[in-house]
């Protein structure tokens, strides 16, 4: 009677340190330009080499421009932290991808589409999102930058095991309501931090009906209710996904890999710490009205009063609305909003540019908005000219830019200015995520689409 | 790593819930390439207005204010995975960040760089902000060997967890790559035996 969890977790515990955490072994290690500098070198300080440099690879993509990415970046300290990562590949001997590589993009997109992410691995990075590799069936959760030292050193991990929580999303979902609403849905109920300290699998017939794209964004978002990660338990869609994918196993190793892969899910008489279900009949498109994921509501919904806010939370509630320049109790449907962004690891997928561009085909972008389209691969970048949906944007108005991370952190070019509002299909609406004073709306790429043609807060 | 030893100290008050990682440290600063520096930039767009003058109604620039202990309001430090925000808060002077919640990836940044991260009840939270509103220069004492935070002020205590392991390292000033090195063998060892192995 074993979760998902438990199974691969135990797969992986290479000893367990007396009264302390687990040593746990890592298959993969991805590595981007902001987390891992000091990493390498610590390395250098102790005299070390990266002990499985096969297991690690390296992308960058936060701090880079996403116009003109031909031209050396401009910026002169993002250029040395860019270069740096180049250095260090070739130091240590590790795979880069670095920009104009065709394999190029935002780590957590490169993952998946390329193979590398499989069921049953363990998989980390520096960098919070990497839950978003769960939906493949795997261990995979974010690190600071000395574990990634630790990775680099040893492919070994000091871990406390975490707790086990299974969400269940009965029934199916309305129509224009995806994983995107879902989380935001889930994490407005559960708060942010509602699921600290564990490990979530996500289950139930909403949840096994959702592409693998859609899959990515609801285990993109776990750490944003405080989840370790979030894991989906692999089936056919994640195994049609993954088979002919360029590290994918092939012929012989392929079916021994999906025989193993097979047994992956929870057993029937697993027992979790939490469980908690929802009906997936009762989630409508959802937007935030604060500062942080948890704030959310649905688009026609008003949000809160002081009344309804705890007194501890009062402070940060009333600093978090005057932020946003929104009031207790104000409906925000029909507000005029001045970006869009879509694009990040959390819905910069092929499939997030088709829904986009379905929506806003034949119509024209409104005025007021600036929009940043920003794929996030150059493999998706490719795959939006081959099936020819930059025409049909084109004609909308739109413009396709080179992929990165860009408005989803603002360390890079693409900073929304103070006091603009942007409905943004990243995944966090803090104070200055996306510029100093820059005021954010999470949403879906349709929602996004529907505030792109229309300048406001429109149901899709 | 430097040894942990049992803290005296006037702490600073930050009563706001929910204080992410993107405040901590935003993420423009983080295109450094070594762990120094980021101290000066600790809370940067709370402390410092657009021209780069303190904010006079922020907790840090008033000097009544100081010590190596932070103390925030519930739920502190979720967000991004950045270490830069536990080297800001070391680079910046604390030893000690005390709350009644942490987010997980900080707690563990931080206990690799020496800071110790101490749980304690809401209720004790409120009482300290409630003692340093009335005088700035209270202090507590956080006594890792005990497990103990008391404040002086009104002699309240209360003891915090912390897995023997990472207590052991802190005493000691040791870090995980010092253990996972001497672990090597047991390591060749996993790779021989583990059900399934992906290339
Ligand atoms: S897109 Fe945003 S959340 Fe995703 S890896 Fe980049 S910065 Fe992090």
């Amino acid at each position: 009677m074993k979760t998902l969890f438990d199974k691969v977790w135990d797969a992986h515990v290479v000893t367990e340190v007396k009264d302390g955490p687990t040593q746990l072994y890592i298959d993969r290690h991805l590595c981007h330009e902001v987390t891992s500098p000091q990493a390498f070198a610590g390395l250098r300080e102790r005299g070390l080499k990266v002990f499985r440099p096969e297991q690690t690879t390296l992308t960058a993509d936060h701090n880079i421009p996403t116009m003109n990415q031909e031209s050396p970046i401009r910026d002169t300290i993002s250029r040395f932290q860019v270069e740096t990562l180049a250095k260090n590949a070739r130091d240590f001997g590790l795979t880069y991808y670095g920009l104009g590589n065709p394999k190029n993009g935002i780590v957590h997109v490169i993952g998946p589409e390329n193979g590398y992410t499989q069921p049953g691995m363990t998989i980390v990075c520096g960098d919070s999102h990497t839950s978003t590799h769960g939906a493949f069936g795997a261990i995979a959760f974010g690190i600071g930058t000395s574990e990634v030292e630790m990775v680099l050193a040893s492919q070994c991990i000091l871990q406390t095991r975490p707790k086990t929580m299974r969400i269940n999303f009965e029934g199916k979902l309305n129509d224009k309501v995806g994983a995107k609403d879902m989380a935001l849905y889930m994490i407005s109920q559960l708060t942010t931090g509602g699921a600290t300290g564990y490990f979530v699998e996500y289950a139930g017939e909403a949840v096994r009906n959702l592409t693998m794209e859609q899959r990515m964004t609801l285990c993109n978002l776990s750490i944003e209710m405080g989840a370790r990660g979030g894991l989906i338990a692999p089936d056919e869609t994640t195994f049609n996904y993954i088979k002919g994918r360029q590290f994918a196993p092939k012929d012989e190793r392929w079916d021994e890999a999906l025989a193993y892969w097979k047994t992956l899910k929870s057993d029937y008489d697993a027992v979790f710490d939490k469980e908690v279900t929802f009906d997936a009949a009762k989630i409508p498109p959802m937007i935030t009205y604060g500062t942080n994921p948890g704030m959310g509501m649905p688009i026609d919904g008003t949000i809160p009063r002081l009344e309804d806010i705890d007194n501890a939370g009062k402070i940060s509630f009333e600093k978090s609305l005057k932020y946003m320049g929104f009031e207790p109790g104000e409906k925000l449907e029909g507000k005029n909003i001045d970006f869009v962004f879509l694009g990040s690891c959390t819905n910069g997928r092929i499939e997030d540019f088709r829904q986009f561009t379905d929506y806003v085909k034949g119509k024209k972008k409104a005025d007021n908005v600036t929009a940043w389209l920003v794929p996030g691969s150059w493999q998706v970048r490719k795959q939006i000219k081959d099936e020819g949906l930059d025409k049909i944007l084109q004609d909308a108005g739109f413009e396709i830019r080179q992929p990165g991370c860009s408005a989803c952190l603002a360390m890079n070019d693409d900073k929304v200015p103070a006091g603009k509002y942007a409905v943004s299909t990243s995944n966090r609406n803090f104070e200055g995520r996306q510029g100093p004073g820059a005021r954010t709306i999470l949403a879906s790429p349709l929602v996004a689409a529907a505030a792109a043609v229309t300048g406001k807060i429109t149901q899709p | 790593m430097e040894k942990f030893t049992t803290i005296t100290s006037t702490y600073v008050p930050l009563p706001i819930e929910n204080v992410d990682t993107d405040q901590i440290i935003p993420a423009r600063f983080l295109k450094a390439t070594t762990r120094d520096g980021f101290g000066d930039n600790l809370f940067a767009d709370w402390r410092y207005d657009k021209e780069g003058n303190p904010k006079k109604d922020f907790v840090l620039n008033d000097a009544t204010y100081s010590g190596e202990v932070l103390v925030a309001g519930k739920n502190f430090g979720s967000g991004s995975s950045r270490e830069h925000a536990a080297w800001a808060i070391g680079g910046y002077g604390f030893k000690v960040v005390v709350s009644s919640f942490f987010a997980d990836i900080f707690r563990n940044n931080a206990l690799n760089n020496g800071i110790l991260p101490v749980v304690i009840s809401e209720d004790f939270l409120s009482e300290l902000f409630a003692s340093s509103r009335e005088n700035s220069k209270a202090t507590v004492t956080v006594n890792l060997e005990e497990q103990t935070i008391v404040n002086n002020e009104t002699g309240r205590s209360e003891s915090f967890e912390i897995n023997v392991y990472k207590k052991e390292c802190l005493l000691k000033g040791l870090d995980d790559i010092d253990f996972l090195m001497s672990n090597r063998d047991k390591i060749l060892e996993y790779e021989k035996k583990r059900i399934f192995s992906y290339e």
